[in-house]
């Protein structure tokens, strides 16, 4: 079985913080790291070649050079094959065009089984590039997939809902979208830090893809943005001190203070 | 120095630490045992078996992985690092002197975390005079037969087998007639002392290892007849560098709970950290554990390099981190005061824990002797 790992080069917004004046991600010094919800989609993957020895893992990304580092450490988990699109012609991309990019990827690796993505990168949180890339692959798409099985050709899956879940059962080839219950994932192993140093990553320009310059980058992105700001942080709270009776009367003198009732 | 899989050797390391062994680290100092998961996941992600060769289960890894590795969990835990003995002291006697077959039966299975292995050198009456030794080992066909006592034994409590330092030549004077025999604990005549009950480094388990007639197939010999000494000597270069970085690392930790600590304690009105004696206290405390770091990496390049002879250097490494280790961590106590005393806070643990750090594997004092026995010669 063939499975395909989408996965992203954030910054770690634990850490990040937004240029006041500016209204953009202040990333000087900050570490990336790899995206959360796509270390839950390759850990999945990876559970599979665990069970079934003839299943090949390959990690795509698209991202600046940096992202080998990313890249090396999905191999470190175990991942088989890494695949880096860079491209001048490719930065400044939104979800609509990273995903155009994407699938031109995958449609030159043609060979797949199932595609596997995070449900959404934490930098952006847009949570639109992996289903994009199933409508333009014309394949089934399952998104907040928190458990998951397979059988021969077969797919079945816990798709995540706000109060509950949905079971569905989907047939190969499918793009699913991880989210963080799906699993745990492993820890980079040190034999695994080793060999991924000994391999190549792939590395794809525009002129390895089936894609025009004009559907990729930042040309080809309708989203731009007007204007970002940091949201005023909400005061402190106020605890009313008293027996119930006299903070229940408290409560209701603010509440008709601020004309609430 | 450090390359670009060292750094994400670290990273592995550090998240590992952070994730599985600080939340249980204060809890292993009370039992002394570390669950079952923790101890399985070293050898699943290879952390039994860093520098030891794909062959026999390990990473193929070098001294620089294995000393980031040992300083990054000793940061954490100082106690855990003797569950990755393989590495050094455990391993490396079969990895640079055992034949295939002995590699394959009594290496592998401890890099696969399958088997314990122990270093049996010290006796009663032979520590830093280890040349002393009185175990002793009678030829009787193809058996030797094995009497004595080591003590002090990482690991003895739990060990599947033993690299034994005997004498198979009781004319032979000082270091010479020394032999390493693997003894196995199922043998006849194995047995071991109470486990030691110690001030520091609990989690890790400690014996005397007791051989009473103890009969072992001449196929146990590591190396050869007579060059045990040699052996234990040999490998010492390797195992210095390694716990001088589980000295680093337990020294970079008390420096941890110094900063985090001196910010968070209010008195005379104001976080201690804005009192100029913590200012200058932590800014000793960090130069000497990155003092220590630039020595001990720089010895772990030249010996994965193998730039020359690294014996003084090594020496040079487990003596300084031995003993910074010690003053960092009497420093981050003081500056924890009163609570740094209760074993609420984590530098209660890594004050006794430091204690051994410039006593085993060769005191200070023996370290010195290395190294200006090199100089002076």
């Amino acid at each position: 079985m063939n499975i395909l790992v989408c996965a992203k080069q954030v910054p770690n917004t634990n850490e990040v913080k937004i240029d006041p004046i500016k209204g953009t991600l202040i990333r000087n010094g900050v570490e990336s790291i790899l995206n959360p919800d796509d270390a839950n989609a390759l850990e999945e993957a990876l559970k599979i070649k665990d069970k079934y020895n003839d299943t090949k893992v390959t990690v795509i990304t698209m991202g600046p050079p940096q992202a080998d580092d990313m890249l090396r450490e999905c191999l470190a988990m175990g991942a088989d094959d890494a695949i880096l699109l860079s491209d001048r012609a490719f930065g400044g991309a939104d979800t609509w065009a990273t995903s155009n990019t994407l699938a031109a990827a995958i449609r030159k690796i043609k060979d797949y089984d199932i595609i596997f993505a995070g449900r959404q990168a934490i930098d952006g949180d847009t949570a639109q590039v992996g289903p994009q890339i199933a409508e333009r692959l014309g394949i089934p798409q399952v998104t907040y997939v928190q458990k998951f099985d397979v059988n021969g050709d077969e797919v079945t899956v816990e798709r995540q809902l706000e109060d509950g879940y949905e079971i569905i059962k989907v047939k190969t080839p499918v793009l699913l979208t991880a989210v963080k219950e799906l699993n745990i994932p492993r820890y980079m192993n040190v034999e695994g830090i080793y060999n991924a140093y000994k391999k190549d990553i792939t590395v794809w320009g525009i002129n390895n893809l089936p894609v025009e310059k004009e559907n990729v980058g930042l040309d080809a992105s309708p989203t731009k943005v007007f204007r970002s700001f940091t949201p005023e942080p909400k005061g402190k709270g106020i605890v009313i001190e008293g027996t119930t009776k006299e903070k229940a009367n408290e409560l209701l003198n603010k509440l008709n203070q601020k004309h609430i009732i | 120095m450090l390359e670009k899989k060292h750094e994400m050797i670290r990273k592995l390391a550090r998240e590992f630490a952070e994730k599985e062994l600080a939340p249980y680290a204060t809890e292993v100092d009370k039992t002394g045992e570390y669950s079952k998961d923790v101890i399985d996941k070293l050898a699943k992600y290879k952390f039994t078996g860093i520098t030891i060769p794909k062959e026999y289960g390990g990473a193929g890894g070098d001294y620089r992985s294995l000393a980031i590795v040992m300083e990054e969990f000793a940061r954490k835990d100082a106690s855990i690092t003797s569950y990755i003995m393989a590495n050094s002291l455990s391993g490396a006697p079969y990895l640079y002197y055992g034949t295939e077959e002995q590699k394959q039966k009594f290496l592998k299975p401890m890099v696969l975390g399958e088997k314990i292995g122990a270093f049996g050198l010290t006796e009663p009456g032979a520590g830093s005079d280890a040349s002393s030794i009185e175990t002793t080992a009678e030829s009787d066909g193809d058996d030797y037969i094995i009497n004595g006592r080591k003590c002090f034994i990482t690991m003895g409590p739990v060990c599947d087998h033993i690299v034994a330092f005997c004498k198979t030549d009781r004319q032979a004077k000082g270091t010479k007639g020394i032999s390493a025999i693997i003894v196995e604990s199922f043998r006849e005549g194995f047995s071991r002392g109470k486990e030691e009950d110690k001030l520091g480094i609990r989690g890790s388990k400690t014996s005397d290892i007791i051989f009473d007639n103890v009969r072992v197939p001449k196929e146990n010999l590591l190396g050869k007849e007579g060059e045990g000494f040699k052996l234990a000597m040999s490998i010492l270069d390797a195992g210095r560098i390694t716990v001088s970085s589980q000295a680093l690392g337990l020294a970079q930790g008390a420096l941890d709970e110094a900063i985090k600590y001196t910010k968070e304690r209010i008195q005379f009105g104001k976080p201690i950290s804005k009192l100029q004696n913590t200012q200058f206290v932590i800014a000793d405390m960090a130069t000497k554990v990155e003092t220590a770091r630039a020595l001990i990496y720089n010895t772990a390049e030249k010996y994965d390099k193998k730039v020359g002879n690294i014996t003084k250097e090594a020496a040079m490494c487990k003596y300084y981190a031995g003993e910074i280790a010690n003053q960092v961590a009497y420093a981050s106590l003081q500056l924890h005061g009163g609570y740094g005393f209760m074993k609420e806070y984590a530098i209660e643990r890594i004050y006794r824990d430091a204690r051994i750090m410039s006593i085993y594997e060769g005191t200070s004092e023996i370290q010195k002797v290395v190294i200006s026995g090199i100089l002076l010669k």
